[in-house]
């Protein structure tokens, strides 16, 4: 039976890893490559390296750290934030990522979908959506563009559920829905988000913002039916061992990878 | 002899994590799409990102498909690599390289698709070389959304929905569908009893 995934997310900034609040305020936090080998002896069943400096800067992706990090790691890791093309996702594909995640250039040029599912397969094609949503907001949650910095978030003009079933139909492989208000403050995920999104695709799902107690990860797990569960500070700062977070899953009769 | 392993490198991406893992198993895995270099080694490894379609086209162009039908040492497809080892894959409607017999089709009943993640093996033969030490409490991780439908060259099946092949064996010819370079402590071992055969 597949296993529900653990993915600590690792923003990734001139090769450090760093962490704010709410996307703001970064500090770093770790070395890029211990952090991993960490976490992937800890038990995480997969990674996520956002380059935060990378999509709102127009910069690519620098791939000599994909690099270091294939080498280190035996458990499959996306790389997401500059990606903008097919020669973008090549590159960090050949350096030895499994996956891209794309965000606010398919919301830019949604064909960018279709083309990397074309190029590598839709298991390559991760799309990261984030919403910025108040709780008694149901129905009406647009997605936001160009996340990363805070001062040129902007409204996509899109609304969730439909952005949800046209990545869905353009050949992407995976969702990441992040829920920008639960970022960092970790009172747990956008559960409303998530069944909504839940409902509207077959496609893996992956909750990203809000993780701040084990507790969480098993309301995510039980109530929304994800796939995997995203999260970073509470990873980070030490305070959940992926390999404690596993057998308190584990116990609570989840299907984990011990 | 020695172990002269080579992964046939064709125009798709991520050969490197696949020698890192040769490597940590104590393998030097040379990467090459020439067919006299394929024919010369002890060990073949056939991996494959991608959709099935161009990934045939890249072996055929370079005359690869001539030189994996032409082995007789020890071949492993990995994913999609395994899936091109079958006579026809539904992706793309490609006509694949006929070493195994059947077809590879959509992953049918997939709760989810594509099949993405950590999954289990359940064992349909005992006592293969290639599965020494795997079980049924192993995980692997596994990306794909097509499958070949389990069949008498099944060693294990894995279950996504309905259960499909997921390591195969046919004489000198193996497939896994998940990533052994992706699979940690359980890919290694299946790597090192590759190796070992």
């Amino acid at each position: 039976m597949l296993a529900r995934r653990l993915i600590p997310c690792l923003d990734v900034a001139d090769g450090a890893v760093v962490k704010g609040v709410r996307f703001r305020d970064h500090r770093v936090v770790g070395d890029v490559i211990e952090l991993a080998r960490r976490y992937a002896a800890d038990g995480a069943d997969e990674l996520v390296f956002y380059d935060i400096t990378a999509s709102p800067e127009r910069r690519r992706v620098g791939v000599a750290w994909v690099e270091r990090v294939a080498r280190e790691l035996d458990i499959p890791f996306c790389v997401a934030g500059g990606i903008r093309s097919v020669a973008d996702a090549e590159a960090v594909l050949a350096a030895g990522a499994d996956k891209v995640s794309i965000n606010s250039p398919a919301l830019a040029r949604p064909a960018l979908v279709d083309e990397l599912a074309a190029r590598f397969g839709s298991q390559c094609v991760v799309v990261g959506i984030d919403v910025d949503a108040q709780a008694d907001d149901h129905g009406t949650w647009r997605v936001v563009a160009d996340s990363g910095k805070p001062e040129q978030a902007s409204d996509s003009g899109r609304d969730l559920l439909a952005w949800v079933r046209e990545v869905d139909a353009r050949g992407a492989g995976e969702i990441v829905l992040n829920a920008i208000r639960n970022d960092g403050v970790r009172s747990g995920y956008a559960h409303m988000l998530l069944d909504a999104v839940r409902a509207a695709t077959d496609l893996p799902l992956v909750a990203s913002g809000g993780a701040g107690a084990v507790e969480h990860f098993g309301e995510v797990f039980e109530r929304c039916g994800v796939d995997a569960a995203l999260a970073a500070s509470v990873f980070h700062a030490g305070e959940i061992r992926i390999g404690d977070l596993k057998r308190y899953l584990a116990a609570r009769g989840i299907v984990v990878r011990p | 002899m020695s172990v002269r392993a080579l992964i046939v490198a064709a125009g798709g991406a991520n050969y490197g994590s696949l020698r890192e893992a040769c490597r940590r198993v104590g393998v030097d895995a040379e990467l090459s799409d020439d067919p006299a270099r394929v024919a010369a080694a002890t060990h073949v490894i056939l991996p494959g990102v991608g959709a099935a379609a161009q990934a045939m086209e890249a072996l055929r162009t370079r005359s690869l498909d001539r030189a994996l039908r032409e082995l007789r040492r020890p071949l492993l497809g990995v994913c999609l690599g395994m899936q091109l080892l079958y006579e026809h894959s539904a992706e793309g409607d490609v006509e694949g390289l006929g070493l195994l017999r059947g077809r590879v089709r959509r992953l049918p009943a997939a709760p989810r698709w594509p099949h993405m993640g950590w999954n289990t093996l359940a064992p349909r033969v005992a006592d293969h070389p290639l599965l020494r030490g795997i079980g049924r409490d192993d995980w692997f991780y596994f990306v794909h959304g097509y499958a070949a439908d389990e069949g008498e060259t099944t060693l294990a099946a894995a279950a996504h929905g309905a259960p499909f092949a997921a390591v195969v064996a046919r004489g000198h010819v193996h497939g896994a569908q998940f990533h052994p370079e992706k699979s940690a402590a359980a890919g290694r071992r299946l790597l090192t009893n590759f190796f070992a055969l």
